[in-house]
């Protein structure tokens, strides 16, 4: 069977993009092969890991479980995006200054994961931290530096301008 | 192996009509994929064997969910994030909005579809034993109308459904008349976040003076498919909870549910402990603890 490409538009981290693929390929692929986002990972490939988690009209999704057909027109937010004008994101800092990335396999994910939180909850407590990235699995760090992570973040955005040092 | 994206054709008409007058054309041809939670899996692992398939997701006439005097009406593409968020189900449907934040990660809420969760059919599919317990029924549409059946009917068979091939799933309806009474839900997984159930049971309890005056049951993972608990429920009905009520219900339950050995668990461990959540249930609603 011969199938046709398709032509699929849609914004990756504010900008427009356009891509002709076949419409069955992952989103995943896409990012990482036609527009080479390599930040998002591969861990599974069957949704249980969230290392490809990104951000699709302001949802977090796992992008391994995507057909890129299904994101036409959508808003898409990678790790790539988080970082503006060369500064790092907070959480990033944050990840860096507590020890919340090792092998980094799953950072991406857990960083689009917490940053979907932090969205709809700038103020989570511990147990919502703990809900907020119980999709995403980390072989390397035990969690713990991790949500110490997001916990300095939310601690550094809350410090005000006096407290801006960087963290790492 | 993994999935070849040039083996599959994936088409998106992008409305109701649209993917109706397609399997129309060409019944069982095309196989439709909404949130893709299941397929892609399958895709994943190389193991999906659906050459065509057309897209529902992102067609509003497929994700809405309606209010109405005497029922909630839950479009059937419909995430279970949105059953989460919503504020008639959380506060009239607590065990369906339970259910709802089971199935799987945040991520795998934000897509994955009531309608793909029921017509996966699943023995262990979360929002199957609340639905039944409410008395849910289903909708079915396709190019020639729509016809409407008891959930309590719609699964015939290991992962075999009433939908024909030119059909979809089109809606859910959940009467709205559980005002007063007891509602119970638990599902025995591995861990807490992102496990396949065990053994899941629901139920649903009207009293009147002690006696039992209607009650639903339901189980997932002990059967072919999720099923009522129709001889646990006959062993309670016009009946006040005491120690015989409980054994016989506990008896009766043993001789219908038919679990099996799998990955997951043993079929003595689901016969178990889905009698120990039955017991967790009407406990919760005995008189005075009487039952042991
Ligand atoms: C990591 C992970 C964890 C999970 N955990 C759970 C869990 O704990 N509990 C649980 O119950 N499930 C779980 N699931 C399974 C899955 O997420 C659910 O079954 C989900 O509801 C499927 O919906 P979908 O829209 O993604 O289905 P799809 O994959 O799009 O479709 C599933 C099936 O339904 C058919 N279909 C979909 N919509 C319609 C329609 N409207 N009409 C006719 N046919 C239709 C498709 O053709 C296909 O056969 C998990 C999945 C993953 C990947
Ligand atoms: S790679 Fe997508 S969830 Fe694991
Ligand atoms: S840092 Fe290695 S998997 Fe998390």
């Amino acid at each position: 069977m011969t199938l046709s490409y398709s032509s699929i538009e849609f914004v990756v981290n504010r900008e427009r993009c356009q891509v002709s693929v076949p419409p069955m390929k992952r989103l995943l692929d896409v990012l990482r092969e036609d527009l080479g986002l390599t930040g998002t990972k591969e861990g599974c490939g069957e949704g249980e890991c969230g290392s490809c988690s990104v951000r699709v009209d302001g949802e977090l999704v796992n992008s391994c479980m995507i057909p890129v057909l299904q994101a036409q027109g959508a808003h898409i937010e990678t790790v790539e995006g988080l970082s503006k004008s060369g500064e790092l994101h907070p959480l990033q800092k944050a990840f860096l200054a507590c020890g919340g990335a090792q092998c980094g396999i799953c950072t991406p994910g857990m960083l689009m994961a917490a940053t979907h939180l932090l969205a709809q909850n700038p103020t989570p407590s511990i147990t919502e931290i703990r809900e907020g990235l119980a999709g995403n699995l980390c072989r390397c760090t035990g969690f713990v530096r991790i949500f110490d992570s997001v916990i300095a973040s939310i601690a550094q955005s809350h410090a005000g301008p006096g407290r801006k040092s960087h963290a790492g | 192996m993994r999935g070849d994206p040039q083996a599959h054709q994936l088409v998106a008409p992008g409305t109701l009509h649209g993917v109706l007058s397609l399997l129309a054309e060409e019944p069982g041809a095309w196989t439709p994929i909404a949130g893709g939670t299941e397929l892609m899996v399958a895709y994943a692992a190389g193991r999906l064997n659906h050459r065509k398939l057309v897209s529902l997701w992102g067609i509003p006439d497929l994700r809405w969910i309606e209010v109405s005097t005497d029922s909630v009406v839950i479009a059937a593409g419909a995430t279970f994030r949105d059953l989460r968020d919503h504020p008639a189900i959380a506060a009239e449907f607590p065990l369906l909005a339970k259910a709802a934040g089971w199935i799987g990660s945040i991520a795998n809420q934000s897509r994955a579809t009531l309608g793909g969760n029921l017509v996966n059919g699943s023995p262990a599919a979360d929002s199957s034993p609340a639905l039944l317990v409410y008395d849910a029924e289903v909708e079915m549409i396709s190019a020639c109308g729509r016809r409407r059946a008891p959930y309590r009917e719609f699964h015939i068979g290991y992962k075999r459904n009433l939908l024909a091939p030119d059909e979809l799933l089109y809606a859910v309806h959940v009467p709205r008349r559980n005002a007063g009474q007891r509602q119970y839900i638990r599902k025995v997984g591995t861990r807490r976040a992102m496990a396949i159930s065990k053994t899941a049971l629901a139920g649903r309890v009207l009293l009147q003076n002690r006696v039992v005056q209607e009650i639903r049951l339901a189980a997932a993972s002990v059967a072919a498919f999720p099923a009522r608990l129709y001889r646990a429920e006959d062993a309670l009905l016009g009946k006040a909870i005491s120690p015989e009520t409980m054994r016989a219900t506990r008896a009766a339950l043993l001789s219908e549910i038919v679990p099996i050995d799998d990955i997951r668990s043993t079929a003595e461990y689901r016969r178990v402990v889905t009698a120990n959540l039955l017991q967790e249930f009407l406990s919760s609603f005995a008189p005075d603890g009487t039952i042991r």
